[in-house]
């Protein structure tokens, strides 16, 4: 069975590639991952926010109190090597890339022009195949518009493009007046991929303590909610942009996997369901994709990759609105006693 | 090629010592602390030493230890040092007599502390040292930051060839924390000064089996005298190898020294003899003086012991007619002090032997000054040499001071000064948090190591740790600058914080023509009306230069925050004229690439931008030509204060102590309590303000309120008559107290603005979520107002205590606290619970204190915090020493039973006499809570009353006792550095005794008061001073060692975590009869976090079971119950979500990742390990 797919330039040994999170931080879990046949890793994002947070806080503690009190005229011993800025980092994608062959997909996740251009041509020196931008934006000021939201996109994808050699993915919401538009406009500014969705961080309220916190809430197996937009876009997309598209969002199973192919996904990305069942599951997942594919009779990925993509959909409207009321009829159908 | 660098005269000596020893043993003492740091860190940073290994660094639990660990470590044959002061030293003495009696070359360097009598003081005399001197160890005196770092080598090659050890010392302060340019010794220099054969030899001495010798054999009468006299030619050869390594040293660098260098006039008539820094006063002075034909002249004494008699004598000119011999030191009672006997002996023996070139014997003095870093200047130094000119000059005087009591004092005239004019001269105002210190240290190092000119800085810091006062004295000239004093002319002056204006005489000292710079919100053109009119007149008569600018703002504007540093920096240098102004600039971005560079482009940036922005922002001001503010200088404390308040500690706080006469103190060391309470310090800038309609009155604001200052009462509605317009009440909840009003109120002026009784505030508003039932607001609009209700507030009575049910912390929290505003950090997270057992039972407390945090902030002058209450009861408080703290408090335990014991014995006997109805009920008396003691104080007070009447001598015995018949409550109070390292041997002893003590252990888990040393108390994967790499080993589990004698309650509290449950291990430890241990988790500045924060931090590592709650309660045992009850449930949060949260354990991911995951999966395993071990304990029959 060739399960081979072509993402970033790069042949990919299948299209099971585990996304952006906080699993990859342990080099141990990323050599775990090529073990149960990831084709690729994406990289914890470094948030650009967060070293500019590190060294303010760092340098606040280090000298909160100090040449005060004649007693303790500091606190800490002074460290001499402190990795404060993306060393971090990129010390991590050289330990990845040393400990496994698959390809490193850095991620890269920031606010500012000037930020993602620097870190992004580090982390390609430090040996990422690839990257991957994180554009996690939430735009709150009253005076911005749509419009400068989205030039700022464009603005980062080619000051990134213009600053490295290696394939860049571009990770956004689905939270665009124009999707499509916006999707052609980060193609032609020169994304090699796009990756959807991000699927941003929702607060909650605690009604104990009445506190709102960020409450991180994986996608489930059984709410697949979550890959429908990204599978709606990707549909949408296949063919009408040159840049690769990558599934990301509630995927746990082969036929996730299945049904993002054929509506024309390059890979599939692997969050949730690996914080649930273990990154062993990847090894499951392409176990059962291999099965059904036999079953049901396919050579490849590559065979049915946009398959059912809009273009290529016997029923092309079935993606666009005005399926919504078709979808409540079909759903009183099968659900008579709420009719 | 000479290489010049700015450093402190302690890293100036440490650099030395590390680079020629092997191992190295330490424990922190200021002023000597950052020697051991420094060694450590460059251990850490695995510099070798002049043989190419790097030098073993090893924190010991006391200097005593470190002195034991030193001299095992020379007998089995290393090159061994040690840095200590003070306290240390005296711990060290059993040590040197025995590194001393067996010859064994060492060098101790001392940064030389005042030995704690009346009082404690970290500052810098002689007083350690001359308690030395018996031992046997050589005494080097350096007094300058070159003559530190030169001498620590001299003293290491004579050490080695003459094998008398050597103590090389210097004072604390102001030559260990001096910043000076000093020229460097390069390995090469090492290399030359140390003979590598001697320590050779040095090692074949050594304890081997492979060679086995016996050393420290039990001596008898019949031998101990002659082998303790066969050293002698040892001592005697001593003097000459050291001036011969002195001549050594003077080939490889130029600089010559002598063991008595005399300085002055040729034909000089008038001498000073003294040792230290106070040397190069007295040279400047003498310099001056012999320029206009005085006949004056200085001998300096670098070598102590051994007393070179000869060379001393000959040092003297033949001309030499009167002398005075300065001690910093004070020995009570003796004939003279050391220095001064010292030298008339050694006078008289040299002309006797003919070896002077005096004839005869001159008149000769002794003098004290000094003591305690008091300063010494050219003005006193004049003032001595005028006094050799008087016909009857005063045998044994003061300099510096205004004895009015034993009148030892000379006259000076204070006004004399040698301050050269082509010497820059600035003073600087700042505060700890503004960064005014670290700038400054930065402008000494750009002009020290970028231009030809010399550079000295030092700094004076406040006694309060929170809102903290720093002045920096700052002189940059083109000749090395010898002046070991204070700036008291200065040509340019800065205040860095326009709150400065109205409390300190900052102009003073300027002289005519000066500059003065201000931070000020005010613009140049409207700056002039918001001056106080002492500021405008000096302005106008001394014709000032005066600069402003809004730093504040344009830090703010930068991204700074609250530090102006960078700000003031670059202002200065714009007008200081030190350096061209575009050059200067350009030092000061180089030197922030290299402060920040490691910290982050982002806060390089940041200081970037702050420079860029300076210029645009500094102005001059166009100076009106009248003085006429009205704003006037407010006293330093209150009119209403006592008498003792307003002259003594009023004085202190307006920085004019020094002018306080010898008869204005008292003799023991005694002082009133409750002092605090008249400085208003003003520091918040925030208070919080009260919702009576959203609390819920439960008390949890005041209860964890590090400084008191945040107070619930319950009263009579009748008290609200004549309440100020704004003072705020509300109907009493608690059903127990129907019918009352309620108020929570802040005192305004002592808040610090921590913001912890915000964050623990469990309430919100249910239509404005963000509003609690406290909320901090801006304190100037308030202060007024609030000032007016806090004394109102104050007026309503306090709840009678026999009405309060004291397990209930909304009931419990109205006692008054008799611990408040003390000087503790904002946001402390030990005050809230000594400020708790000072309600529960501040009235029957005699407390011990080990030195520390707890005894700096419970006891350092100007005021303190201990209070009394209505009655004039209230914690009796002391502190001993760091070590001594439990045996110190059992002693209390042990009098106080003892006179219990005499009163009952005496009241039985008058059983007759005083009535036998009362005497039986007081003998009875359970005494258990506050009503059955209120009762018993009143019997007591019949009983004296009774015995008031009488003459007899047994009734007037009984008189001076009859108070310890009302319950006293012992409290030991101190922290981890003691409990666990260094006070823990007698800890232990006081446990085992099984006396009635309560043993409070504030638990910073590091020693937080001489600046985050590693104790026994840090956690695994903390980083700390000597544990840089994170502490590699597991936190002692004192709370499990206690419970092993079975008979002690133990309790583990974390306030932040469960208050209620702190609040019941402290009733029921000082209810347990026997002796009780409470380890308080207390968070800390140490811990590298917000402080406001600090009850979250506690809740966290309670959560992960990083900290356990539990309580050991051996009355259980009668009972046939467990006594230890595990209070915290089982961990829920990851150990490393806590560690986290605190930079102390978050640095080393950043420093050593690899490391901090290892240790910190390590820290897992072990809660995971102690809780299962907890649980088995807590669940287990009995």
């Amino acid at each position: 069975m060739d399960l081979t797919t072509n993402y970033l330039g790069m042949t990919l040994r299948t299209p099971l590639v585990p996304s952006a999170s906080s699993l990859s931080e342990d080099v141990d879990n990323i050599k775990r991952m090529e073990d149960a046949g990831a084709a690729a890793v994406v990289l914890y994002s470094l948030f650009e926010e967060q070293i500019r947070f590190e060294s303010r806080e760092l340098n606040h503690y280090l000298s909160y109190h100090t040449d005060s009190f004649a007693e303790a005229l500091s606190f800490f011993p002074q460290l001499e090597d402190v990795l404060i800025g993306p060393e971090g980092y990129l010390e991590h994608i050289r330990k990845a890339k040393e400990a496994v062959d698959i390809p490193i997909i850095a991620s890269l996740n920031g606010t500012t022009v000037g930020g993602w251009t620097n870190y992004a041509k580090q982390m390609e020196d430090a040996g990422a195949d690839a990257l991957e931008l994180n554009i996690y934006y939430i735009p709150t000021e009253m005076d911005l518009t749509g419009q400068e939201i989205e030039q700022n996109y464009i603005d980062i994808v080619r000051a990134v493009k213009s600053s490295v050699q290696v394939p860049v993915a571009v990770k956004i919401s689905p939270f665009f007046s124009g999707m499509a538009n916006m999707a052609r406009r980060l193609d032609e500014a020169g994304a090699d991929a796009l990756v959807l969705f991000n699927r941003f961080y929702q607060p909650d309220i605690d009604l104990e303590t009445l506190e709102v916190h960020p409450n991180v809430l994986l996608s489930t197996p059984r709410g697949p909610l979550a890959m429908r937009v990204p599978m709606r876009w990707i549909a949408i997309l296949y063919k009408r942009v040159q840049a690769d598209l990558a599934a990301t969002s509630g995927i746990h199973q082969a036929e996730d996997v299945l049904k993002m192919l054929m509506v024309g996904a390059n890979v599939t990305m692997l969050c949730s369901v690996l914080f649930q069942q273990g990154i062993g599951q990847i090894r499951a997942i392409e176990q059962n994709l291999i099965q059904w594919m036999e079953e049901h009779e396919y050579e490849s990925v590559q065979q049915m990759q946009g398959s059912l993509s809009q273009i290529n959909s016997p029923d092309p409207t079935a993606f666009e609105r005005a399926q919504y009321m078709r979808a409540i009829k079909e759903y009183l159908l099968r659900h008579p006693e709420l009719g | 090629m000479k290489i010049y660098k700015t450093m402190q005269g302690d890293e100036a000596t440490a650099s030395v010592a590390y680079r020629v020893n092997e191992v190295i043993a330490i424990y922190p003492i200021t002023p000597s602390s950052g020697m051991g740091e420094w060694a450590d860190e460059w251990a850490s940073q695995e510099k070798p030493n002049i043989w190419g290994t790097i030098p073993s660094v090893t924190e010991m639990q006391s200097e005593g230890g470190a002195a034991g660990a030193i001299h095992g470590a020379l007998q089995a044959g290393s090159l061994a040092t040690t840095f200590t002061a003070s306290q240390g030293l005296l711990l060290m003495i059993p040590n040197m007599y025995k590194i001393a009696g067996e010859l064994t070359p060492t060098v101790f360097h001392v940064s030389a502390r005042t030995v704690a009598t009346h009082a404690l003081s970290i500052f810098g005399d002689h007083s350690d040292v001359m308690a030395t001197r018996a031992t046997g160890f050589a005494l080097l005196s350096s007094g300058s930051v070159q003559e530190a770092c030169d001498f620590a080598l001299i003293a290491q090659a004579a050490t080695l060839e003459s094998r008398i050890p050597f103590l090389h010392f210097f004072e604390g302060f102001r030559v260990s924390h001096e910043i000076s340019k000093v020229e460097q010794l390069s390995d090469d220099d090492l290399r030359a000064m140390i003979d590598d054969e001697l320590v050779l030899q040095h090692r074949m001495r050594a304890l081997s089996p492979d060679h086995p010798v016996l050393r420290g054999t039990a001596q008898n009468p019949d031998v101990f005298f002659q082998a303790r006299e066969r050293a002698n030619p040892y001592y005697a050869a001593c003097a000459d190898i050291t001036q011969k390594a002195m001549d050594t040293f003077a080939e490889l660098t130029g600089r010559q020294y002598g063991l008595y260098e005399y300085h002055g006039a040729p034909d000089a008539e008038r001498i000073i003899i003294m040792m230290g820094s106070g040397g190069q006063t007295v040279q400047g002075t003498v310099d001056y003086l012999t320029a206009q034909g005085e006949k004056v002249g200085v001998l300096k004494v670098r070598l102590y012991r051994p007393f070179d008699v000869k060379r001393f004598v000959e040092a003297l000119p033949a001309t030499t007619r009167v002398i005075a011999v300065l001690d910093r030191t004070k020995e009570p009672g003796s004939a003279g002090e050391p220095l001064y006997i010292d030298c008339r002996t050694a006078i008289q023996e040299g002309i006797e032997a003919g070896w002077a070139s005096l004839q005869r014997m001159p008149r000769i003095i002794g003098g004290r000054y000094g003591l305690s870093s008091k300063e010494f200047t050219p003005a006193m130094a004049k003032g001595v040499l005028d006094h050799l000119k008087e016909e009857k000059p005063k045998l044994h005087f003061t300099v510096g001071i205004r004895d009015d009591v034993s009148h030892t004092s000379i006259d000076y005239d204070p006004d004399f000064s040698i301050e050269a004019d082509d010497v820059f001269r600035g003073l600087f105002y700042g505060l700890g948090s503004d960064g005014t210190v670290g700038a400054n240290k930065n402008s000494i190092k750009i002009i020290g190591e970028n231009t030809d000119n010399y550079a000295q800085g030092f700094f004076v810091y406040d006694s309060r740790k929170s809102g903290a006062v720093t002045v920096s004295h700052l002189r940059f000239g083109p000749r090395e600058i010898q002046a070991p004093y204070l700036v008291d002319k200065s040509n340019f002056v800065a205040c860095h914080q326009p709150v400065f204006l109205d409390r300190y005489d900052m102009l003073k000292s300027i002289i005519p023509g000066g500059i003065f710079l201000l931070n000020t919100p005010y613009p140049p053109d409207e700056v002039w009306q918001h001056l106080p009119q002492t500021v405008q007149a000096q302005i106008l008569d001394k014709d000032l230069k005066f600069y402003v600018i809004d730093a504040t703002k344009v830090a703010r504007d930068s991204g700074m925050g609250g530090r102006i540093n960078t700000i003031m920096q670059t202002c200065f240098f714009a007008l200081a004229g030190v350096l061209p102004r575009e050059e200067a600039i350009e030092q000061i971005r180089d030197s922030i690439r290299k402060t920040y560079g490691r910290k982050g482009e982002e806060v390089v940036q940041m200081n970037m931008r702050a420079v860029d922005n300076t210029l645009d922002n500094l102005f001059e001001v166009e100076i009106p030509d009248q003085a006429d503010s009205q704003i006037g200088m407010p006293p330093p404390v209150s009119a209403e204060a006592p008498p003792f308040v307003k002259d003594v500690l009023g004085k202190m706080i307006a920085y004019e102590g020094d002018e306080l006469p010898v008869s204005a103190l008292p003799e023991d060391g005694t002082f009133p309590t409750g002092t605090t309470q008249w400085e208003k310090r003003n520091l918040a800038l925030e208070i919080p303000v009260w919702e009576p309609d959203i609390c819920i009155q439960c008390g949890k604001c005041a209860f964890v309120c590090p400084h008191g200052v945040i107070r619930p009462k319950a009263y009579d509605p009748k008290y609200l008559e004549g309440a100020p317009e704004t003072f705020k009440s509300a109907d009493a909840r608690d059903r127990s107290w129907q019918g009352l009003k309620f108020t929570i109120q802040v005192a305004p002026e002592d808040c610090t603005g921590c913001e912890l009784c915000v964050d623990v505030c469990p309430v919100r508003s249910k239509s404005e979520a963000r509003k609690k039932a406290l909320n901090m607001t801006s304190q100037p609009p308030l202060r007024e107002q609030e000032s007016k209700n806090w004394d109102f507030f104050l007026g309503i009575p306090d709840l009678d205590r026999r009405q309060i049910n004291v397990s209930r912390i909304r009931q419990q929290q109205v006692q008054r606290p008799l611990f408040e505003f003390s000087g503790a950090c904002a946001g402390c997270g030990e005050t809230a619970y000594v400020k708790l057992i000072s309600q529960l039972f501040g009235d029957r407390i005699v407390a011990a204190n080990a030195t520390g945090c707890s005894s700096i902030y419970g006891g350092n002058l100007p005021t303190t915090p201990w209070s009394q209450n209505e009655d004039g009861r209230g914690p009796a408080w002391s502190n001993s020493l760091f070590e001594d703290n439990a045996e110190f408090g059992l002693g209390f335990r042990l009098s106080i039973d003892k006179q219990k014991q005499f009163a009952s014995e005496l009241l039985k006997r008058l059983s007759g006499v005083v009535g036998d109805e009362l005497a039986h009920a007081i003998l009875t008396a359970e005494q258990q809570d506050e009503a059955d003691i209120f009762e018993q104080r009143e019997r007591v007070a019949l009983l004296k009353e009774k015995l008031q009447a009488s003459d007899a001598q047994e009734a007037r015995q009984l008189l001076s006792v009859a108070d310890m018949l009302v319950k006293k409550s012992v409290w030991i109070i101190g922290g981890d550095g003691w409990a666990y390292d260094i006070g823990f041997g007698g800890l232990d002893h006081v446990l085992a005794v099984g006396r009635d003590v309560n043993i409070l252990v504030l638990d910073t888990e590091v020693y937080s008061n001489t600046g985050g040393q590693m104790s026994k108390a840090t956690p695994l994967g903390a980083v700390a001073k000597f544990a840089a790499s994170g502490k590699p080993s597991l936190k002692k589990d004192l709370g499990l060692i206690a419970m092993t004698y079975g008979n002690v309650y133990v309790a583990s509290v974390a306030i932040g975590a469960r208050d209620e449950h702190t609040l019941r291990a402290f009733l029921e430890a000082e209810a347990y009869q026997g002796p009780s241990l409470i380890i308080a988790y207390s968070h800390c500045i140490a811990h590298g976090i917000s402080m406001a924060t600090g009850l979250q931090q506690q809740k966290a590592a309670v959560d992960s079971g990083q900290w356990l709650l539990y309580r050991y309660n051996p009355d259980l045992v009668v009972e046939g119950k467990n006594p230890l009850s595990l209070d915290s449930r089982a961990p829920k949060m990851p150990v490393l979500q806590y560690l986290n949260m605190q930079n102390r354990f978050r640095m080393l991911l950043q420093s050593k990742p690899e490391r901090a995951k290892k240790l910190f999966k390590q820290a897992q395993e072990a809660v995971e390990a102690r809780w299962g071990l907890y649980e088995y304990l807590a669940d287990r029959e009995v």
